[in-house]
């Protein structure tokens, strides 16, 4: 290959033959790799469902969705799990995006990057961001269900812990985001006369809403996962009713499963099988509402 | 053609300095010497923290010319240029001494809002940079956040003819804006410029992204824009500041032992002059090739 384009035209004309087989070997083998580390990926997540999905299909109707937790098997549901879920998933994205949001904006618009309260801050996100959930569980047990807040064991208790799990990487995404508008947007907008304010709410926030959105709503869906930091302020009751607001007790589809696991009647297995695979179609959900408002406003951009 | 091709062209034919044609420039005779001057640099300085981009820059800018700002890369023409409209605050450790006046006015003293001097001062960048919607809401975004009391649509439709885009979009206004080709792209930005009513254009080398037919066109609009509008512009390419402007400024550059660049002004004149019958011996060298 080194003489292509050295010697003239009858080189050139030899590039065919050229490429080694030990070079054509790597390239090949790579591709393997990548194929396979695809296929453990998704070979995982497949056999997850499957196995779930089987046994838990005589527990897949709608009397699971429908039926509250029972201390009878034939008879128990998930109904205020799902409702429960809901109520705290949706509070902690009420919470968490804005906020989020708007540290993220500071941070990236406005903050001066040689201040050492904002480095300060910066390294605080990127530590809490690793801080494992249960810790977050510790810190809401003391000052938020009990303590400083006590707000007891409620939904806006739960929306609250799970804020503070989810919100370093809200943090972390939307500023992505941010970091990826280009600066002649910013130049062009403040040479024609806007202010700073106006150029990041008229210019740069809505072309990176869809890797904000993106962001965000994955995050928050780590939320409909999370059950450690729960476990502590009280979500494992046995609730038969579903939340009717911010001080309502509740439980959570995670706690729920972990509960039918923990009963001692083997026929509770295929109801936690059940209520799994309706958690894991719930995330799904989440996750393809991001990919489809990510690809609406690409559309909406080019 | 950048200035290296520029050199390599003037290095082979070698032998007597072609005489550079200005068309587009107004004569010496014709330049009127006794224009307002509308923004008046003097003594100018920008440093970056404590190194000194260029130093002691005297530029009177007059009304309704085109002045060229021009000189080898890493002269500090760009960083002269956002002293203009004071897009040099954006830079954190950026520092200003001297002064710029814009109608007899300091525009770094204390009090003058960098916000109201951009509406007044517009900015053409090197690179076209579309905002990423329709061609209308761009256009209209200058006057929208100046609180411009106007039929907008008018203001839109007359900001688009001025930047001979009117006729290309008019069917299509809703449409993005990065559909727009490079060069339709630059000139929206030029009626996104003048969509606020500047008195003055800043232009940094607002054809250094386009190609020759597309340069054409820009070249020819500021010809136009010429009549209402004063106009700055930094360019890389020796020619087309021949070809446009009435004036020009020639900057070069000063390496220290620390491999510091200082960029400072060798020449100010007509453009004419500068190109025919340069004072200094640099100024020659630098539009004959044989330097930069």
């Amino acid at each position: 290959m080194t003489a292509v384009g050295t010697e003239g035209a009858a080189v050139a004309l030899d590039i065919h033959a050229r490429t080694s087989t030990r070079r054509k070997v790597i390239d090949a083998f790579f591709k393997l790799f990548l194929w396979i580390s695809l296929g453990i990926a998704l070979g995982t997540l497949i056999t997850i469902l499957i196995d779930l999905i089987t046994e838990g299909w005589p527990r897949l109707n709608p009397a699971l969705i429908t039926n509250m937790p029972s201390a009878r098997p034939e008879r128990a549901g998930i109904q205020s799990a799902i409702f429960g879920s809901l109520w705290v998933v949706g509070t902690t994205a009420a919470i968490s995006i804005p906020t989020g949001v708007g540290a993220a904006i500071y941070l990236e618009e406005f903050a001066k990057r040689d201040r050492w309260y904002n480095r300060l801050i910066e390294l605080n996100i990127q530590n809490l961001a690793s801080v494992p959930s249960v810790v977050y569980g510790i810190l809401g047990l003391a000052f938020i269900a009990r303590g400083f807040l006590s707000l007891g064991f409620t939904v806006l208790t739960a929306a609250l812990i799970l804020t503070l799990v989810v919100l370093p990487t809200v943090v972390i995404a939307s500023r992505e985001a941010l970091r990826a508008v280009p600066n002649s947007l910013r130049y062009g907008s403040l040479a024609l006369g806007a202010t700073e304010w106006e150029t990041v709410y008229r210019q740069v926030l809505p072309a990176a809403v869809p890797g904000i959105a993106t962001g965000t709503i994955l995050s928050t869906s780590r939320a409909l996962g999370e059950s450690a930091p729960l476990l502590l302020v009280g979500a494992l009751t046995f609730v038969t009713f579903n939340p009717d607001g911010f001080d309502s007790p509740y439980t959570v589809l995670p706690l729920a499963i972990f509960r039918f696991i923990s009963e001692a009647r083997i026929e509770f297995r295929p109801l936690a099988a059940a209520a799994s695979v309706v958690l894991l179609f719930l995330l799904m959900g989440m996750n393809s509402l991001a990919i489809y408002v990510r690809s609406r406003y690409e559309k909406k951009l080019r | 053609m950048t200035d290296k091709d520029y050199a390599a062209v003037r290095t082979e034919k070698a032998g007597p300095p072609i005489r550079v044609e200005t068309p587009g420039a107004m004569n010496d005779a014709e330049l009127h010497n006794d224009a307002e001057i509308v923004f008046d640099v003097v003594g100018l300085s920008v440093y970056y923290r404590d190194f000194q981009a260029v130093r002691d820059i005297d530029i009177p800018v007059r009304q309704k010319e085109i002045t060229a700002l021009i000189g080898p890369s890493g002269c500090g023409k760009s960083t002269i240029l956002r002293c203009f409209n004071r897009m040099n605050d954006l830079i954190e450790e950026a520092r200003v001494e001297g002064s710029v006046r814009f109608h007899g006015i300091d525009i770094y003293q204390e009090g003058v809002d960098p916000v109201e001097l951009r509406r007044r001062v517009g900015m053409v960048f090197q690179k076209p940079n579309p905002f990423p919607k329709s061609i209308y809401d761009n256009v209209a975004f200058g006057p929208r956040v100046g609180g411009f009391r106007v039929n907008m649509d008018d203001l839109v439709e007359e900001s688009l003819t001025r930047a001979a885009l009117w006729e290309e979009v008019k069917d299509k206004l809703s449409e993005s804006a990065l559909a727009l080709s490079g060069g339709q792209q630059q000139r929206l930005c030029i009626a996104r410029a003048i969509a606020t009513s500047p008195d003055v254009v800043l232009m940094d080398e607002p054809c250094s992204a386009l190609d020759p037919i597309a340069t054409l066109r820009i070249e020819e609009l500021m010809q136009e824009l010429k009549e209402d509008y004063t106009i700055l512009i930094v360019t890389h390419n020796m020619q087309q500041a021949a070809r446009v402007s009435d004036r020009t400024a020639f900057l070069t550059v000063d390496v220290n032992a620390v491999g510091q660049r200082t960029g400072y002004l060798v020449e100010f004149d007509t453009t004419d002059r500068i190109f025919t019958s340069p004072a200094r011996p640099e100024t020659e060298a630098y539009i004959t090739g044989r330097f930069g």
